[in-house]
């Protein structure tokens, strides 16, 4: 395998990692939704934790990786347009990412407390985990990753 | 090399394939980490959680990578080549067992989630035995991106 090939592999594992991360979070909180017991959402947000695990690695490696291949091919510019509409999303995605986090963490964390207080179901608890700037942040994490893969695939420009 | 003088018309297919491909993974990542969590105790609501991904986020997931890969191949014209590259064959045997295993995987999992909302709601072979299939078919995938990107010849 050249160079080209290990950092082509490695950039596009981590952009996975960042789609399993979203489609993780996605998930937890679709589940979340269907429940107002403490204890269960404490129980999705350990699941989580994965997911805050693959996003950070994955779009640092992402990033990295990225911007290695782009100043190793000689058929790519760091100024071409498509990498920079990249760079863009990936501080876009980071911006809505550490938004919807602040939003659900609260949720977690009264989950916690509520589980060790007798567990009964919350509607508190359930206002929070059924936040709707919540379910916008996680929408627009899927538009932009949706994003990515356009720029990826079409490369727009070049 | 080959991103930077495919043709336009290799996008969507190449698109599909690729979304797939990630959703896929993502779902499975979800599914190995609820019933690794669920190894032990709570067996019965993260099997829950897992059975669920996998059905209506991965095995989707799956055809539309599977759709995209054969368009793409279409496109590619690889039928009209004698001597397939090493990295083609390993995508369709990672594809196509790792939909076996998957679908397997789905049933299992959908198995032991009745079996443990019936009893206790401890841990089961059948759920534990999701959980391996899980992670095999997961690692299958991973080797698949390799292929698919390092491109073996």
């Amino acid at each position: 395998m050249s160079r080209y090939d290990w950092l082509l592999f490695l950039h596009v594992l981590s952009a996975f990692a960042v789609v399993a991360a979203v489609v993780l979070f996605s998930v937890v909180i679709v589940a979340g939704r269907q429940t107002d017991v403490p204890s269960e959402v404490e129980r999705l947000f350990r699941v989580a934790r994965v997911g805050d695990v693959l996003v950070g690695v994955g779009s640092v490696g992402a990033l990295l990786f990225g911007i290695w291949l782009a100043i190793d091919v000689d058929a790519y510019k760091l100024w071409d347009g498509w990498i920079i509409a990249a760079f863009v999303l990936w501080l876009a995605l980071g911006a809505v990412g550490s938004r919807a986090s602040r939003i659900y963490n609260r949720a977690r964390d009264r989950a916690r407390v509520l589980a060790r207080e007798g567990n009964a179901p919350s509607a508190e608890l359930q206002a929070l985990v059924r936040s709707s700037a919540g379910l916008r942040l996680q929408v627009a994490s899927v538009v932009i990753v949706l994003a990515f893969l356009v720029d990826m695939i079409f490369k727009p420009g070049a | 090399m080959l991103a930077a003088i495919r043709p336009d018309s290799w996008n969507v297919p190449l698109f599909l394939h690729a979304l797939g491909a990630s959703i896929l993974v993502g779902a499975l990542v979800t599914a190995v980490s609820a019933e690794l969590l669920g190894w032990t105790r709570d067996s019965a609501r993260y099997l829950r959680l897992a059975f669920r991904t996998l059905l209506f986020v991965g095995v989707p997931a799956w055809f539309a990578m599977r759709v995209g890969a054969e368009w793409i191949y279409a496109k590619e014209s690889w039928d009209k080549v004698d001597n397939e590259p090493a990295w083609l064959g390993v995508g369709y045997i990672t594809a196509d067992l790792g939909g076996l295993l998957l679908l397997t995987s789905v049933i299992l999992a959908g198995l032991a989630t009745r079996r443990l909302a019936r009893a206790d709601g401890g841990p089961s072979i059948l759920a534990r035995s999701a959980g391996v299939l899980s992670v095999i078919v997961l690692l299958i995938y991973l080797v698949a991106l390799w292929a698919m990107t390092a491109k073996p010849s």
